[in-house]
């Protein structure tokens, strides 16, 4: 989580990930931003998130993102 | 609570469509000023009913014939439904119509427009279009118009569905609001009548001058289509058992080539009609082209009409046995106040000119 | 039929009496029927494209959906015995065997898009022109960049189970063709309309009302504004006008897309409403948008999301664009990062371009786009640092300066499409800086392009009024709920307003040329 967190922090230093639950809905997140966090997680965690996981509900707060690296990398 | 809310709805679209069918009365062109000629066929239901003969054709109809003159003359009861640029699809109709309102004795059809075939067939489109709307606007709402709405349409107005525009032509005249005059104020909710039975008086005088030569023609027969709405007119004239009688009048032009005459005489032959040349009788009739015709040969004028109605009425009696009923006091009585509009008319129009 | 038709609106009047008086069990089979009669009437020879694609849809969902039920038992079944390895693994195959059905599904599918679009250009239609090869002169067939885009997304979701598959074949034949999106989309998800779309409807007078509303609307835009406006885009387009000329053809043909497109969309949904189905938004006020990545999520939002989702995300995910990623990181650190987003960028720009046409200037709309937004993506430092140097997002009048530049700089990329030949574009675009003629204005020239002072008038007027609608919906949304507060005769009397405009200042009838949709090309 500290890494996720560390990755979204340098991408957009003015949010705090830690409460914001509304990423893509508030339009923080843009598709680029997205991009770049999916390669990023790709290289920290080793964990390719594919296209169809590139959903608002997958984005809209760490907490739900971090859910989702859990979940590919347990499988 | 709901009940009222659907009584305001249901009173704000009667008031809507009440503000729309007003708009639509403004907007349509009135033909009370110099375009007369679009007001003749809305008149005919004024003066419907009780006629013995009715003329029907384009403008050497509505030109030619003084139905005053033949009710003075032998006591006929004539009217005319004549309109520039009739096509015979639209004269077919025009009959069917006519049987919804009276029975005449005797029909008279001007067969000059013999020579279109189609509505493509005549020539510019736009000008067709206008000339459609004249004999079209007019009628009232049947099954008669429908069909001949359909019937007349140009590619154009086709390629709109203008079908739709003459059961509701606000949609046709929807952008006048920007050429809107007087007279479509004045004229919004009452018309003047324009015509005298449908007889359109000019009292001006354009002497006939020199012969206008006119290239022959490839083809002289008359196209299919004009034949199946003639066709049409002997069938449904039959069924009402009452007498079509074909003419020609005797304007100069359009030529009347003696080839298209000779088609004409043999189908009166062979469908046992009466067929009326009145071109090869100009002599009997008196007609002077130096004074009779108020734009050099295509029309007559009031004098030449009056000349014309006094001649033909008289084959109207005799050859048709149509009745004199000047001896009838409530016709007499109408047909009164008809022949002082028409002194009157004459009058205003003589001294104008 | 054309949308703005007499024909239309009958046919509409009779489809909405037949909907509600019927079972309501048998409304979407109504939806259905009347959707092919829209199709027939359009040329039984597109008959066949339409039903391609439904019928290799319909396969392809309905195999693929086949092996996930197996392997969801499988699993099921199974599920003590099984490793994580073994759940993984099947998993692998289920994709590898599916991917075959999407894959095939998709090049058939796009294959006869291609073609289709391929015959409207050079050289082919000369030789249809000419009749030496006439079947190529059968035109585009109605809607198909549209039902097309809607269905092969539509594969996609099945493939990658976010979306269930459509068991009946009918309700996917109405999926595909419903008749209101054929003209011009929206290009929708079978997740955002299959709620509505199958549901049996009650009748609602409110829903119908706010649906004709909003139709009127529509026809307000396309029919008074865009049609007017079209005259003066065509004059506009000839080589003698330079300059000033061509900066105002590019600020007119905004005006007309804008009216044509949002006026058609508006059309389109509200049609769906009075059918109690709820389409996807396909404008939100794009032209208020102060950046072009803002403009692009405001304008065609159903094409850009479809290409943001099954063109850009995968592409930018993919594996050699990860390991792209991760090479040019060690080299250049910020840049590298974004190196794949710009790569996935230029492909989703490409494909967007030539879903207009297969023409070099729909390719070179598309790489403008690109450019531009992969520009401001790059600057966004320089941006903020000159923003905050002079506290211009404090301003009030700067906000209006970045919609201003916005509008004209979207301006100068969208008149593109209105030329076919890239050259004439660019020496068109050098005209700006080289010809001075503001004598254009006043010097009787704007009289001469098919456009009066009254056309003039009537569009400045129905500008303003579009204008001010967005803005009061942009603050206080919908125009339609406002209304509904107001007094009922005043809100008939507005409507009947609306009304009355559209039919007196509508461009139709004789002596107006019937335009089809922009839209309806692609």
């Amino acid at each position: 989580m500290e890494t996720l967190l560390q990755i979204l922090q340098d991408l957009h230093p003015e949010v705090d990930f830690e409460t914001e639950e509304h990423l893509i809905d508030n339009k923080i997140l843009n598709s680029f931003d997205i991009v770049t966090i999916v390669a990023e997680i790709d290289s920290e965690f080793d964990v390719a998130i594919p296209a169809e996981h590139l959903l608002p509900k997958n984005f809209n707060s760490a907490k739900a993102l971090y859910a989702l690296v859990q979940k590919l990398m347990d499988e | 609570m709901k009940k009222k809310s659907i009584l305001i709805l249901c009173a704000s679209l009667a008031v809507c469509i009440a503000l729309l069918w007003l708009l639509q009365a403004l907007l349509m062109p009135k033909y009370m000023g110099s375009v007369k000629e679009g007001a003749l066929i809305g008149e005919y239901y004024d003066n419907a009913g009780n006629n013995d003969v009715v003329f029907i054709g384009d403008c050497e109809v509505y030109e030619n014939f003084s139905p005053i003159t033949m009710w003075e003359e032998y006591g006929i009861t004539s009217i005319i439904r004549g309109s520039a640029q009739q096509m015979i699809w639209q004269s077919y109709y025009l009959m069917e119509e006519t049987f919804q309102y009276e029975t005449p004795k005797v029909m008279v059809f001007n067969v000059l427009s013999m020579k279109y075939d189609t509505p493509q067939s005549t020539g510019d489109q736009t000008q067709r279009e206008a000339y459609n709307r004249m004999t079209l606007d007019g009628m009232r709402w049947s099954d008669s118009k429908w069909n001949s709405v359909l019937a007349s349409m140009t590619e154009e107005e086709k390629e709109w569905q203008g079908q739709w525009s003459y059961l509701f032509p606000l949609l046709r005249y929807h952008d006048r609001w920007s050429q809107l005059t007087a007279e479509d104020f004045q004229y919004l909710f009452k018309k003047d009548q324009v015509s005298d039975n449908g007889y359109l008086m000019q009292t001006g005088v354009k002497p006939y001058e020199d012969e206008h030569v006119q290239p022959p023609l490839v083809d002289y027969t008359f196209g299919e289509n004009s034949y199946y709405y003639l066709d049409k007119m002997v069938e449904l004239c039959k069924s009402h058992g009452t007498q079509l009688v074909l003419i020609k009048a005797p304007s100069l032009y359009p030529v009347w080539w003696d080839e298209w005459d000779q088609q004409m005489v043999e189908y009166a032959e062979k469908h046992d009609l009466l067929y009326v040349n009145l071109l090869e009788t100009q002599e009997e009739i008196g007609i002077d082209w130096s004074k009779d015709t108020y734009d050099a040969g295509l029309h007559l004028n009031v004098y030449g009409a009056e000349k014309l109605a006094s001649y033909f009425g008289r084959i109207l009696v005799d050859e048709c046995g149509v009745a004199d009923h000047r001896g009838d006091d409530t016709v007499s009585a109408v047909w009164a106040e008809k022949v002082a509009t028409y002194y009157a008319r004459k009058e205003k129009l003589e001294a104008q000119s | 039929m054309q949308i703005t038709s007499f024909r239309f609106l009958l046919f509409v009047a009779a489809v909405l009496a037949a909907y509600y008086l019927i079972p309501k069990k048998g409304q979407w089979m109504l939806l259905l029927a009347v959707s092919y009669c829209f199709y027939l009437w359009a040329g039984i020879e597109y008959l066949g494209f339409i039903l391609l694609t439904t019928v290799s849809t319909y396969a392809a969902t309905m195999a693929m959906a086949a092996n996930q039920d197996k392997q969801a038992k499988f699993l099921e079944e199974n599920k003590e015995t099984l490793t994580r390895e073994d759940r993984k693994a099947s998993k692998v195959k289920l994709k590898k065997t599916n991917r075959v059905y999407l894959v095939g599904c998709l090049v058939l599918n796009f294959s006869v898009l291609a073609v289709c679009k391929a015959l409207l250009i050079e050289p082919f239609q000369t030789a249809a022109a000419a009749g030496t090869l006439s079947f190529l002169s059968i035109g585009l067939p109605l809607g198909i960049s549209f039902y097309m885009f809607q269905s092969m997304g539509y594969v996609v979701d099945v493939y990658r189970q976010t979306t269930p598959a459509e068991r009946n074949p009918f309700k996917l034949a109405l999926f595909v063709s419903f008749f209101p999106q054929l003209i011009q989309g929206p290009i929708s998800r079978f997740g955002q309309i299959a709620p509505t779309l199958y549901a049996p409807k009650k009748f609602d007078g409110k829903q119908l009302s706010f649906g004709l509303q909003r139709m009127l609307w529509g026809y307000f835009k396309k029919l008074v504004i865009a049609d007017r406006i079209a005259a003066a885009v065509i004059a506009l387009r000839g080589p003698e006008h330079t300059g000033v000329a061509f900066f105002l053809l590019t600020v007119f043909y905004a005006v007309q897309i804008y009216g044509d497109f949002t006026g058609g969309i508006d059309i389109t949904i509200g049609l769906a409403q009075t059918l109690g189905i709820e389409l996807p938004e396909n404008f939100i006020r794009p032209y208020f948008s102060k950046n072009i990545a803002e403009y692009w999520r405001r304008w065609h939002i159903s094409l850009g999301e479809w290409m943001k989702d099954y063109i850009f995300y995968p592409v930018s995910v993919s594996k050699p664009l990860l390991q792209l990623s991760k090479t040019a990181r060690k080299k250049w650190r910020s840049f590298g990062q974004r190196l794949p987003v710009y790569v996935a960028s230029v492909a989703t720009w490409f494909v967007t371009g030539i879903w207009h046409g297969l023409t070099p200037n729909f390719v070179l709309w598309g790489m403008l786009n690109c450019f531009f937004i992969v520009l401001s993506e790059e600057c966004v430092g320089l941006y903020e640092r000159f923003h905050n140097r002079f506290h211009l997002k404090e301003k009030k009048w700067y906000g209006g300066f970045e919609i201003l530049r916005m509008f004209i700089l979207m301006n100068l990329i969208r008149i593109v499409d209105l030329f076919p030949n890239v050259s004439d574009y660019f020496s068109r675009i050098g005209s700006l800086f080289t010809t001075f003629n503001f004598h254009i204005l006043w010097d009787g020239t704007m009289l001469k392009l098919g456009l009066t002072e009254l056309d003039y008038i009537i569009l400045a007027c129905g500008i303003v009024l579009m204008f001010v609608i967005s803005l009061i919906q942009e603050k206080k949304g919908s125009i339609r709920a406002l209304l509904l507060q107001q007094k009922p005769v005043l809100r008939y009397a507005l409507i009947f307003a609306l009304l009355v405009i559209v039919l007196l200042m509508g461009s139709y009838g004789v002596g107006y040329n019937a335009s089809a949709f922009i839209y309806n090309a692609f």
